[in-house]
Formats: structure tokens, sequence, C-alpha cells
């Protein structure tokens, strides 16, 4: 009995010596909570199968204890090795603090364009600290089967997409609009920074309100706020205590006709409505007008200098500058579109339709991501309480937008 | 015999194990935020002396003082609720279970005391899923008694969020002033009671004039352990509003005014220093109100002997 033991601990030595050539773990460290399924079964499995012998895991924390919780890792010397990046100033400040490795040398960086780089790299595009990984794409969802029943067509300008509403209200017990004003996000990150750049040109307002030559008061940056004043009566009873899940249930129980979404909210419909998903685009002003998307750099991936298998850590990154992670990540993470310049085909409709958006139109990323919300006061929250209080009816559009311009004045 | 006046060397053997572990995991830690109060860091992590500018900033400075005058007074609001409800509720219901003949007495006592035992992550969700005006009961509820005209969003709008908020931790909490005010009822003497009867007092006299000026050192003790619980409150506003406090910082209170300031949100990153300002100035706060309370309370308090 103990000669076998022995001879049995022998032979896992021996397994174990030959795999700890390179032999190393990786450990991510992500805000994406509802990936953690696809990354282990998918993403680190296809990996593996390419690099075996490289043991990955995936530890997500929640989105909004994200930012606060990996800072007091990092500062601690005890996060993972591959830290998943939010755009912009967020990572500068810890690749700054030098917290984030720079990357700009690693050759697979060349298989993305400078717009996407551009998230990650600092003002004077000197180094590159992490690699782009994926974008969400903002809009409406809507439910096919209600806009069958009731005969309505998916709305292209402002005044279509008001008429569906008021018509949804009118003739049916749908609520015409799944939108909760409890947590305050979406009002901004979905539905401002979504639908505002139809008034705002996309880039070229973003540009003007860095620069300063444009203010958050001028009639472009006010319209939208304007207009989400009147989503207010559109929306369920009680939406102010409604929170981002309610929504969520609200439409796929088929209890609501239209969603404000991003395009990460794909994955999650697609396994929890049984009724086909359509999306639509921001209205756009008037008919004929050129149409803006939020098209979104939202998550990449960057190395902790203090990793112990830096090695390792390159090598999983220039995995994920592959095609075959462009190919897997964007169809099995539905909703979230690579950002590398592989030819890719993608499998689900509602993915394709809000990808083909950007041939149609112009892309922009989220108003305020790059350099405004640099300072001592939290645009970013502000801007929250500003949709927040728009929706609610505690705040007028000018009051809002002079608010947030206020916080930029400084 | 020994020798008469040998040090005491048992004593320091039993104070010692809890000197340390007071010391360790309480007083060190107090003063090292005490301490770090008055420093200012950079982004490299690189420390210096500062003086009081922390303290002028989260004061005075227009822009982020706001902030925490805006929770302080909330905090304020919020111990003001379970003041005025909380502990005459807890008085009413200790008075009611002392009552000889009460049936069921134990298991009201029982039930009453239990939410304080749950976890409050568990009392927040439970209570914003009977709130929600989507998939909540307390509409249905409300309809049942023809009331369903009063039912709104009660944690979603920056009127009543608060005041719900501190309604549900008065509804959590309540059953501790409850168990100490039962307790100290309990402990009056049977002759004191007997004879008021005997004299001819009715019972709400004997409540009002013998049994209650015998428990107001209790009732004190209740308030500022309140105090204390209150400011130093943050889990149930995290549980249910999350860390921006919302509606536009309507529930804010020092805890996650705090939160906010020492561990960031979103795209504000914390600050270890600014968030030791205002962990010492909710220090300084809850030690003015134990100041004040054991200066004009407690000295004033008649204790009588029983």
């Amino acid at each position: 009995m103990k000669a076998q033991m022995t001879k049995t601990a022998l032979a896992l030595l021996a397994a174990l010596g030959t795999q700890a050539v390179n032999a190393g773990q990786l450990t991510i460290e992500s805000w994406r909570v509802d990936d953690k399924d696809l990354w282990e079964q998918e993403v680190i499995p296809a990996f593996n199968k390419a690099n075996p012998g490289i043991e990955v895991s995936f530890s997500p924390t929640a989105p909004t204890e994200y930012n606060a919780s990996l800072n007091t890792r990092l500062a601690g010397g005890t996060a993972g090795d591959l830290i998943t990046c939010r755009p912009f100033d967020v990572s500068l400040e810890l690749y700054n603090k030098g917290h984030l490795a720079d990357i700009k040398d690693l050759e697979s960086m060349s298989n993305f364009s400078d717009v996407a780089k551009g998230a990650w790299q600092t003002d004077d595009g000197s180094a590159s600290y992490c690699m782009p990984m994926a974008s969400v794409i903002h809009g409406y969802f809507y439910n096919t089967e209600i806009f069958e029943e009731l005969g309505l067509d998916v709305p292209e300008t402002e005044a279509d997409f008001f008429a569906v509403m008021d018509k949804i209200k009118a003739e049916s017990k749908y609520t015409p609009l799944a939108l909760g004003t409890n947590d305050g996000w979406e009002t901004h990150q979905i539905v401002y920074t979504g639908i505002g750049p139809n008034y705002w040109k996309g880039e070229e307002g973003r540009k003007a309100l860095i620069s300063g030559d444009a203010k958050m008061t001028d009639a472009n940056f006010v319209a939208p706020l304007a207009q989400m004043a009147k989503l207010g009566d559109y929306l369920s009873r009680g939406y102010e205590a409604q929170t981002y899940g309610d929504s969520q249930n609200l439409f796929a129980l088929g209890r609501a006709a239209i969603y404000p979404a991003g395009s990460w909210d794909i994955a999650h419909f697609n396994t929890n409505a049984d009724f086909k998903l359509g999306a639509f685009k921001p209205p756009v002003p008037a008919s004929g007008d050129q149409c803006y998307i939020s098209d979104h750099t939202d998550i990449g991936l960057g190395i902790n200098p203090k990793s112990e298998n830096r090695a390792d850590a390159e090598v999983f990154l220039s995995w994920l500058a592959s095609k075959e992670f462009a190919e897997l990540y964007t169809n099995k993470v539905t909703g979230f579109f690579s950002l590398s310049d592989h030819q890719i085909s993608i499998d689900d409709p509602v993915a394709a339709e809000m990808i083909g958006w950007r041939q149609q139109c112009e892309s922009t990323i989220r108003l305020n991501a790059q350099v405004l919300n640099r300072g001592r006061d939290d645009l970013e929250t502000t801007f929250w309480n500003a949709g927040q209080g728009v929706i609610n009816g505690t705040m007028t559009a000018e009051d809002a937008a002079a608010k947030v311009q206020s916080i930029l004045d400084k | 015999m020994t020798k008469a006046g040998r040090f005491p060397w048992h004593i320091v053997v039993f104070v010692l194990p809890g000197f340390f572990i007071y010391t360790l995991f309480s007083a060190w830690p107090l003063l090292d935020t005490l301490i770090l109060s008055f420093f200012d860091q950079n982004d490299t992590g690189a420390r210096w002396f500062s003086g009081l500018d922390n303290y002028r900033l989260v004061l005075l400075d227009p822009d982020l003082s706001a902030g925490f005058w805006n929770a302080l007074w909330n905090n304020f609001k919020f111990f003001l609720v379970h003041v005025l409800v909380q502990n005459p509720i807890g008085l009413m219901l200790a008075a009611l279970l002392s009552l000889k003949d009460l049936r069921g007495a134990r298991s009201y006592r029982t039930l009453i005391f239990m939410p304080t035992l749950l976890s409050v992550v568990i009392i927040g969700f439970i209570w914003q899923l009977i709130l929600s005006p989507l998939w909540g009961v307390s509409e249905t509820l409300l309809e049942a008694i023809g009331m369903a005209n009063y039912f709104d969003a009660w944690l979603g709008k920056e009127s009543s969020a608060l005041l719900t908020l501190a309604l549900i931790s008065v509804w959590q909490f309540v059953g501790i002033p409850m168990m100490l005010i039962y307790a100290s009822l309990l402990a009056i003497p049977e002759e004191l009671l007997d004879a008021a009867y005997v004299d001819g007092a009715s019972p709400l006299r004997i409540f009002w004039q013998i049994k209650l000026p015998l428990i107001l050192p209790t009732l004190g003790l209740v308030t500022i352990l309140t105090f204390i619980g209150n400011f130093n409150a943050f889990d149930l506003i995290y549980a249910v509003k999350g860390a921006l406090a919302g509606p536009n910082f309507s529930t804010d209170i020092l805890g996650s005014f705090f939160y906010r300031t020492f561990f960031g949100f979103q795209s504000s990153l914390g600050s270890p220093t600014l968030g030791s300002t205002v962990a010492s100035l909710m220090f300084l706060v809850i030690l003015a109100g134990v100041m004040v309370y054991f200066w004009l309370v407690q000295r004033r308090l008649h204790r009588y002997q029983l």
C-alpha cells in the first residue's frame, strides 16, 4: 500500500515536472461578472488549446466596485497578472502610478487601429498600456412581437420615436419604455451619450467640448436632455425606484416594448427573453440627418508590472490580438465587438445589425470619457445625477446642463 | 504569608491580553487614521505633512464641503427618525411585554428581535423587493385597504428615500432598545409597584411616575447607542442605494460619503488621506455627541438605589 502511494506521488511529481517548463498561472482582473462562465468555458479553453500549460483564472469584481477594489489590490500588491482596463483616464491614472506596464512594443499591437488604441495611450501617444479588447454600441432594443401586434414601424426620427411610444401607451397594456432611474448610470451612459451624438454631431461636438469651444449649455447638448425630460411619461409607474435589473426583467418578460440598450444586453436577452429581439439606432432630429452612434471603446487588457509571469501574460495578450480571439469573443460574448482589424463573421442577427451601424453612421465614444473626467469633482456622477434629475422631473434640462458646465469650468 | 505591598503582577497578566488586542485592533488604527488625516499624497503614493489642509478642504472648500455638510445633515435626520420612532416604539413594546399576564410574550420577544440578527444585505434586499413598484407587494396591500393612491416609489424619490431607509433601519433594530428597556423594567422591585398599587395609583400613573423615572438611565444609554450606531451607519444605504447614495445624494450619510472619498467611485479616484480626514471628522462628531451626553444628560440623571 505504502509503496503504491509513493509510486503515485512520484508519477505525479514527474507529471508536474514536465509541465513546469513553462507552467505559469495567470489571474485576470475584470468587472465582467456576467461573463464568468463564458471565459471559463469558452475563452480560456480556446487559449489553452493553442497554448497549453498556462493556467488562466478569471476573477471578476462587480462593476461598481471594480475601480475602487482594483486600486486597493494594486496598491497592496495582491492584484492579478492581467488587468481589464476601463477606457481613458481611469487606466491612464493606473499607468501613471506604475500599475500598468507599457506594451507599445508588443508586436501584436499592430492589429489595432489608432482609434482603438487611443483609449489606452498617454496623451502624446508615447506609451500604450492596454490592448484594446472590445467596444460596446448603444441604441434601442424593441420587442418585435409587440411592434407587430400594434402595427408599429421602427422609428427613424425623434418625432417618430415619440409617436411610436404614444401609440404603445394609448393602445396597449405595455409599458412603452423599460427604463428606471434608481441606479442613475443608465440615464447617462446609455441614454444621454447614446441619443446625444445625433445632436452634437459625434466627434465634432465631443472635441469641441474638450477644447472649450463648445459648452454644455449650448443647444445641441441641452437638446438630448430635453428629450430625456419627456421620457418620464412613458416609463412604468414608480420608475424612480426601478433598478437596471428591474428594467431588464420588465423588457425580458415582454411587459415593455422598447429598451434603451447597450449592446452587452444582447447576451442577457438571448437567454432570458423568449421573443424575437430587434434593434434600432438612436433617432435623428430630422429625417435624412446624418446619424451618429455611441461606439464606445470599453474594454482593454493590460499587464500588471508586478506580475511574476510577465512572459506568459504577453503570450496571452498576443493571443488576444489574434483573429481566433476576435471571432470567439465577438460571437460568444455577444454584444462586445472586437476592436482588432480582422474580418470576422457575426452569427447573432441583433449583434450583426448593431455592428452594421458602423457603416451607416459616424462613430463616437461617450461624451465625457476622454480628458473631461479629469479633475477633483466627479463629472461622471454629476452627469448621472443630471440624467436622473431630468427624467425624474426634479431638474430642468437647462439647469442640469448648467450644473455640468459649472464643473467643466473649474 | 507573602510580604504586603508586593507588585500585583497578576493584575498585569490579566490586563495584558485585553490591552494588547485593544491597542492593536482599535486604538492603533484610530490613532493612525487621525495622523493620516494631516497628510497629503500624490499619484506616486508619496506622502507629506500638510497640517489642517485636508480639514479645510472637507469643511470649507466650496466644491468639496457641500458633500460633507449634506451627508452630516442627512445623518442627523437619520438619527432623529431613530430617536423619535425607534426608541418610543421600543419603550412601548418593552412596556407591553413586561405586562404580567401577556400570553405568548416570549414568542413576541423573539420575533421582534429577529430582524436584528439578520444581515443588512438581506434586509435591504427584502425591503427593496417589498417596496418595488414593479414586483413589490406593498402596492397590492395598500390597494386591499383602499389606499393604493398613496403608494409611491418611496425609495426612488429625493423627498422620501432617506426617511424610508431610516424606517427600514428602525424596523430592523427596534429589538435592541426593546430588550434593554425590557430588562431594566424587569429589574424594578415588586415592592415599589405593590406599594404604589396599594396607594391607589392607576397602571398608567405607575408607568409614568414610577417605572419611567427608574428606567431613564437605560433610555439615555439607548439614545447614545443609537447615536453612535447611526453616525457609523453605512451598510443599509450601500446595500439599497449603492455608494452613490442617490437620488442626487439625498440618502448620503457620513458612512457612504467616507466610502466614496476613501475608495473612490467610478471616474473619481479615492484618496486615503482625505478619506482619513472624513473618518476623523466622523469620530469627532461621535465624540462630541457622547461628551454632550455625559456632561449634560448623564450627570443630571438621578439614579435610584433599588
